[in-house]
């Protein structure tokens, strides 16, 4: 039987209450750490546990804890990033609506391991639903003595604050969020400082992720060991999957890191396989900013090894042969869809989304959508792949925030691996652009 | 010219009363922050965000009304011009199209004789195109205000039009 570290309890009826969260072993962390525990000790079981974080990036999240600068007399702030826009990806979406004090006791165990006392949750302000849902949490949460003044008598205050957003997915990027937060534009920040130093208000703070901020109960009731003896290698732990596309089940999965992703995709207890009649093209692994990967990449390593769902396995190979798990958003194409096509929905995706702060990001967003869209419609000139791949190379890099790179790579690993499909758009721009027509090369379907 | 005018858009006094208890939750100084909050409060009130309602958020906040302007024209969520009565938020992004998004946005825009970023001459149904709502394995995907419609279809679509419609 698998271990679930978050959603052990999601199917229980009424979860989304305090009442029946509570019956389920609720809040018990929030007791363990604040009654038993020191600050540092909750840091350490964090360290210890490896868990890395959820948002994307998989920096480990302890190590990021003990960065956080404590000078006499400064407020710290931990941020819980909720603005979940990355495409392909929803399980934070999923966690809040479904389990949401789950959330609430990660943030009140984590805020008293930072020190704490105004936390904020800052969720994208299209799902203003579920910050209703969030904030009768807490205010349950409140009313029963585990938020407010001098929580279960440990002397401890915290306030937690649920924060809408406006529609920005910049705003995901840590600092773009805090001056989101501030009430301004959602322009990231140059590091340094960092928000361990200077972050929201100029206080040192601490983001991040939803999924990351909810392991932490676990880790407190259960210790930062068995968290690492789940999971596999520098990858410790589980992670949620949303899984989307054209597979039998989509839905968000809790998986143990390691999984292979050939049992991940055909298992019955996760995607149940692609839809019937049609064969597995290519998956984005990670949320549309990781490289694409054809199906037999995908499913197996260069020494023929299966690929594991891991930060390590999915990463193997570097850009030539490997992606990145990122966010977890596990979109599957099958023969059906087009490549080109999805590649310029990314970059429309990507320009309209940027901040339009640094221009290789505002101009190269722009251009590579417009030449995508041209081949696409059946328009595009020998020149224009090369052209791509140019002007994705020069955004990589060159941007304040990594908005830019994950603008560039799905377009550089489109063209990497599925180059036949753009030149079959430029060379045929009558048959691609007949209603349904999809590129039938002699790629491997799986 | 009188130097004190009353501002014509006002929240209402259970509006008003909300607004206030959001601005007290950040620190001393920081009432910015509110900003994003009272936008949406002021969106849900008049159906969108008119200069006179940015104005009098500003006046609230005791900051310049630039800075309003400048945040809510930079997030998409907050609608700047004169909308219909239900403002259709459709998913346009690669997850909802390959579950078929694009046919049945095609289908959408044939039922209420509109493009994107234009309203029904009944002032019923504005659509805007949005980018991905983060619920990709339920797509495709769109919201009206608060509401998450999935998993739609073409018939789907004519009966939740018809629904609001009432
Ligand atoms: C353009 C962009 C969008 C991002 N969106 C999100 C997001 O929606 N949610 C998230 O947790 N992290 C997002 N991130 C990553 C955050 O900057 C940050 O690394 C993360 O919130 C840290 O939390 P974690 O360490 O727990 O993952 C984004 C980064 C970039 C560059």
């Amino acid at each position: 039987m698998a271990i679930k570290v978050l959603t052990e309890h999601i199917n229980v009826p009424g979860i989304e209450t305090f009442d029946v969260y509570r019956k389920q072993g609720g809040y018990t962390a929030v007791e363990k750490a604040l009654k038993t525990m020191t600050p540092d000790e909750v840091v350490e079981e964090v360290k210890k546990s490896g868990v890395r974080g959820r948002g994307g990036a998989g920096f480990p999240m302890g190590m990021k804890w003990s960065f956080l600068a404590k000078p006499e007399g400064v407020p710290r702030y931990l941020v819980c990033n909720a603005d979940e826009s990355e495409p392909g990806t929803f399980k934070d979406h999923y966690l809040m609506k479904t389990i949401p004090h789950l959330l609430i006791e990660g943030m009140i165990v984590s805020s008293f391991a930072l020190g704490a006392n105004k936390s904020f949750i800052y969720v994208r302000g299209e799902l203003m639903y579920v910050i209703h849902i969030l904030e009768k949490a807490i205010a349950e949460a409140k009313a029963a003595g585990f938020l407010g003044k001098n929580i279960l008598g440990s002397g401890y205050d915290l306030e937690l604050v649920v924060q809408p957003g406006g529609g920005a997915y910049i705003c995901g990027e840590e600092t773009a969020l805090l001056e989101s937060l501030e009430g301004k534009r959602g322009n990231p920040r140059n590091k340094p400082p960092f928000p361990a130093v200077k972050g929201l208000y100029q206080c040192p703070t601490v983001v991040n992720n939803v999924e990351s901020i909810a392991t932490t109960s676990w880790i407190v009731n259960h210790g930062g060991d068995a968290y690492a003896a789940i999971g596999i290698g520098r990858s410790t732990g589980t992670k949620l999957i949303s899984a989307s596309g054209h597979i039998n089940k989509p839905g968000v999965y809790e998986i143990e890191l390691g999984l292979p992703v050939e049992d991940f995709i055909y298992a019955d207890e996760w995607c149940g396989g692609i839809r019937p009649g049609h064969k597995l093209k290519a998956v984005v692994a990670g949320g549309s900013s990781v490289p694409i990967l054809p199906a037999n990449l995908i499913l197996k390593l260069g020494n023929g090894d299966k690929r594991l769902m891991s930060y390590e396995s999915l990463s193997e190979g570097g850009f030539q042969t490997g992606t990145m798990l990122g966010s977890g958003g596990f979109i599957v194409f099958d023969e059906t869809a087009c490549i080109v096509r999805n590649t310029w929905n990314f970059s429309r995706f990507y320009h309209h989304e940027s901040c339009g702060q640094c221009s290789p990001c505002r101009e190269g967003t722009g251009w590579m959508e417009k030449v995508l869209h041209r081949i696409e419609y059946g328009h595009g000139n020998q020149h224009d792949i090369d052209l791509l791949v140019d002007v994705a190379r020069r955004i990589e890099g060159n941007t304040i925030c990594p908005l830019g790179d994950a603008a560039a790579w799905p377009v550089a690993s489109a063209i990497r691996h599925f180059r036949d499909e753009f030149e079959w758009h430029i060379t045929n721009p009558h048959e691609a652009t007949q209603p349904g027509a999809v590129f039938k090369g002699d790629m491997a379907l799986v | 010219m009188t130097t004190e005018t009353k501002p014509t858009i006002q929240f209402t006094p259970d509006r008003l009363e909300k607004a206030k208890e959001i601005i007290a939750r950040y620190p001393e100084g920081r009432q910015k922050s509110a900003l994003l909050p009272l936008l949406h409060l002021l969106q849900e009130q008049e159906g969108w965000t008119p200069a006179e309602g940015m104005d009098y958020v500003a006046g609230l906040l005791q900051i310049e009304p630039i800075e309003v302007y400048e945040v809510a024209t930079f997030y998409t969520m907050f609608h700047i011009n004169p909308v219909g009565k239900h403002v259709i938020e459709y998913c346009r992004t690669g997850p909802c199209c390959l579950m078929g998004g694009e046919e049945v946005y095609a289908h959408l825009r044939q039922r209420l004789g509109i493009e994107a970023g234009q309203t029904t001459v009944d002032g019923q149904f504005t659509i805007k195109e949005v980018e991905c709502l983060a619920a990709c394995g339920m797509g495709p995907v769109f919201q009206v205000r608060e509401k998450y419609y999935t998993n739609l279809t073409n018939e789907r679509v004519d009966e939740i039009i018809d629904e609001l419609s009432k």
